[in-house]
């Protein structure tokens, strides 16, 4: 075991660096560093890596390619299963997938897979000359005349259309918003993603076929019910979790009170940081408190010190074991000088006479008998009132299922709490020939668990589209050995 | 960096929806009309808005590529021509950025028909009140209004004759006119609210009040009817980003309940309406907006 390696670190930006500008954090790997991180693989013939991944790259095959320095096969490898691998690099919490499962993690530190596949990414992307890269895969041109309608280009649709562009169907996706990428754009700092990136990404899923078509409200500007009876074969509604859930207590509407929904979209999709050169206003903030403690209240911490504020914290009714967001990005606003005001929970926003925020009212709690969630449930302590002063603050305690389309199509079957529900087999809802995936049926998810729904989705559209008009199956790709640990048996 | 230019190309006009929908929308401006001084109208291709596109609805526009984008209530749809009419006052940098557009250039960007349509019936006798540009967007309601079979009366008023716009269409399509100037210079002098609460002393029937105009404006007509008891709904415009009810900037409380003006409106009961509070948050980027406007003023000479 001694041969065992430590594991390359990633190259950051100075924390005090970083926190005056929007360039991006983690620097990524060398190419010795790459080089060096992937022979650390052991190459295990049960390739464990690969069940923890949501859309079942070939990890140690891509990464066996990177150890021999063949990056730019490495790249295509990865492409098979990931048409978007240098976002997947950037924002997947590997921890919890494929390197959990990782051999080497059971002694010492498992392979940086997430960091290697960022760099092949991003080495493909420095050598092709701008060039996208060409898709060589087989299209069945009988496809071509069959449509299938995306709502939504984030992850999902993005996936979903990638899929099916590549196997021949005529896709176009549809983006209520003038710019593409869904959360990704509007929600992911560019810090952790930057535009570039997100942009090449997007332009190979164009590449491969998919056509974008922006500001166009499904449920509004037109129906799903019109997109079926209007030329379209099948439809795929991936409509995120857009919508922000607020707290319902006093003051909430005083001027300084934002959804985390509007800071990031200002920031991130209007790009308010550079106003006046953009037409978004942002009132710069000086004491800012953000209140929950997952990815998006992270991120909107981060961007807070970038836009110059002085004192921004975390405001968290459980205690640090309990906080959703991943360890990396808590550790890395911790660094930049977020501070944390756990098992504390604002109850009034208090404004001046003018009706600007200038504090809110927080109680301390301790945490009592699990809830629901399993987590500890957060118990208010009689008394322990106090006054925090803040001239912003940040809601971001979670986002729910946009309801424009359930409330627009008539038999579209959905959960108690807005989410779509479908066959997890295929990805079809309630209306034949409508499916869904995402964060619009799980609620609030990350960004390869999206994927992965596309994935099934575009294998349930196909299959659909093919027995609707007759079409012949093709044979079925070999399966990568038995699927394991589903429970069923062939 | 400068914004990207206006170009586009031109559509094809009998298609199947996915034909049109797969092609997207030009945004293309076919007509473009001074109604006065600072008032604008577009009439823009999109066959997509236009087709579903409803009395009481509107359209987030941006007016070029570092834009910011804003509301602004749906004039008129135009389903045989795919055609919408948007029309706006001058009023800061991103109507003075639209503006600059000419006729046969492209709005990048057009999103819509969003928020929540009219509750257009026949509610008996119905005053339509319109008030500054907010006179364009009455249009389409005095029209559904009027179908319904409601009898109209229509009460435009303006600071001044200049800024009192679309006066033989309103005229067509109301029983009743009345004008009203700040200045007193054309119809009666004084505000809309003068009329309105001489109608409501005088006895007369009042079924249904729809105001639609500057904040004040509203506000004031609500306040008139409010003793009545009159149905009085108004069409808000807080400050809002993509519309959807996504980001939730728009914001209003209305009977003591938060809701989202994007897809709750944009009309609400203006009895119920928070005014106070909707003033504030109008005003939250005023600074940042005087100084927009004086650099988009500078870039203009």
């Amino acid at each position: 075991m001694s041969r065992i390696k430590e594991r390359q670190p990633m190259p950051q930006q100075p924390a005090e660096e970083r926190i005056k500008n929007f360039l991006e954090v983690a620097l990524g790997y060398s190419e010795e560093q790459a080089l060096a991180e992937a022979q650390r693989c052991l190459s295990c013939k049960k390739k464990p890596c690969v069940e923890g991944c949501p859309v079942m790259v070939d990890i140690p095959e891509f990464v066996a390619l990177a150890a021999e320095g063949k990056f730019l096969e490495a790249a295509a490898s990865l492409k098979k299963n990931n048409s978007l691998p240098a976002i997947c690099g950037r924002v997947c919490p590997q921890e919890e997938q494929c390197e959990k499962f990782c051999l080497l993690g059971k002694t010492g530190q498992p392979v940086a897979i997430g960091r290697i596949e960022r760099f092949v990414a991003d080495y493909e992307a420095l050598h092709s000359n701008g060039n996208i890269g060409e898709y060589e895969g087989p299209k069945d041109p009988m496809l071509a005349k069959y449509g299938v309608a995306v709502v939504g280009s984030g992850p999902a649709g993005l996936t979903v259309a990638g899929d099916l562009a590549k196997m021949g169907y005529s896709v176009t996706i549809f983006e209520a918003l003038h710019d593409t990428g869904g959360v990704l754009r509007y929600g992911i700092p560019e810090f952790r993603l930057p535009r570039n990136i997100l942009n090449r990404e997007i332009e190979y899923v164009q590449s491969l076929g998919a056509k974008i078509v922006k500001n166009v409200v499904i449920g509004k500007t037109v129906t799903i019910d019109e997109l079926l009876s209007g030329g379209f074969d099948a439809v795929f509604v991936a409509t995120g979790a857009g919508a922000p859930q607020m707290m319902n207590i006093p003051g909430e509407n005083l001027n300084g009170v934002l959804s985390g929904n509007e800071w990031l979209t200002r920031i991130n999709l209007m790009r308010a940081f550079r106003f006046p050169e953009y037409g978004t206003p942002l009132k710069k903030p000086k004491k800012v408190a953000v209140i929950g403690a997952g990815n998006t209240a992270m991120d909107c911490t981060r961007t807070a010190l970038r836009v110059g504020a002085e004192e921004v914290a975390i405001v968290y009714r459980r205690s640090r074991a309990e906080m959703p967001a991943r360890a990396e990005e808590i550790e890395n606003a911790e660094h930049e000088g977020v501070k944390f005001h756990l098992l504390t929970n604002p109850i009034r926003f208090i404004g001046d006479d003018k009706g600007w925020l200038v504090s809110m009212e927080c109680l301390k709690m301790e945490l009592g008998e699990p809830d629901d969630s399993g987590r500890r449930r957060p118990v208010p302590i009689p008394g322990s009132e106090f006054i925090m002063e803040v001239d912003t603050a940040i809601i971001a305690i979670g986002q729910t299922p946009n309801p424009l389309i359930r409330t627009t199509t008539e038999g579209l079957k959905t959960t108690r709490w807005g989410g779509i529900v479908i066959d997890e087999a295929t990805g079809m809802t309630s209306i034949p020939g409508v499916f869904a995936g995402g964060d619009a049926v799980t609620g609030a998810a990350t960004v390869i668990t999206a994927m992965g729904a596309g994935k099934i989705a575009a294998k349930g559209i196909d299959k659909y589209i093919r027995e609707k008009y007759g079409l012949p199956v093709p044979s079925e790709e070999p399966v990568q050995e038995e699927s394991k640990g589903n429970g069923q048996n062939p | 960096m400068k914004p990207d230019t206006h170009d586009c190309a031109l559509t094809a006009a009998e298609r199947s929806l996915r034909e049109i929908v797969e092609a997207g929308a030009t945004n293309k401006v076919l007509r473009k009309e001074k109604l006065s001084d600072t008032i604008v109208l577009f009439e823009l291709d999109n066959p997509l808005i236009a087709r579903n596109a409803v009395a009481g609805q509107f359209v987030v526009v941006r007016p070029n590529t570092l834009g910011e984008r804003i509301p602004l209530t749906i004039s008129d749809a135009d389903k045989v021509r795919g055609t919408i009419t948007i029309i706006f006052q001058v009023v800061g940098r991103t109507t003075m950025e639209l503006a600059r557009i000419k006729e046969g250039e492209c709005v990048p960007d057009v999103c819509g028909p969003l928020g929540t349509p009219s509750e257009i019936e026949n509610y008996g006798t119905a005053i339509c009140v319109g008030g500054g540009v907010g006179i364009a967007f009455l249009r389409p309601i005095t029209k559904a209004l009027k179908e319904a079979g409601n009898e109209v009366i229509t009460i435009l008023g303006a600071r001044e004759k200049s800024l009192l716009i679309l006066e033989n269409e309103m005229r067509e399509l109301s029983d009743e006119l009345i004008l009203t100037t700040d200045d007193g210079s054309y119809g009666i002098k004084g505000v809309v609210t003068g009329p309105i609460k001489e109608m409501l002393d005088s006895g007369r029937k009042i079924d249904y009040i729809f105001a639609i105009g500057p904040m004040p404006m509203m506000r004031a007509v609500a306040e008139t009817t409010r003793p009545y008891g009159v149905k009085t709904v108004v069409s808000l415009d807080p400050i809002m980003i993509d519309g959807t009810g996504m980001c939730g900037g728009c914001r209003v409380t209305v009977g003591g309940q938060t809701k989202f003006t994007c897809v709750d409106g944009p009309d609400f009961d203006g009895h119920e309406v928070d005014w106070d509070e909707l003033k504030i948050r109008k005003a939250y980027y005023f600074a940042e907006e005087q100084a927009a406007k004086e650099m988009a003023a500078k870039e203009e000479n």
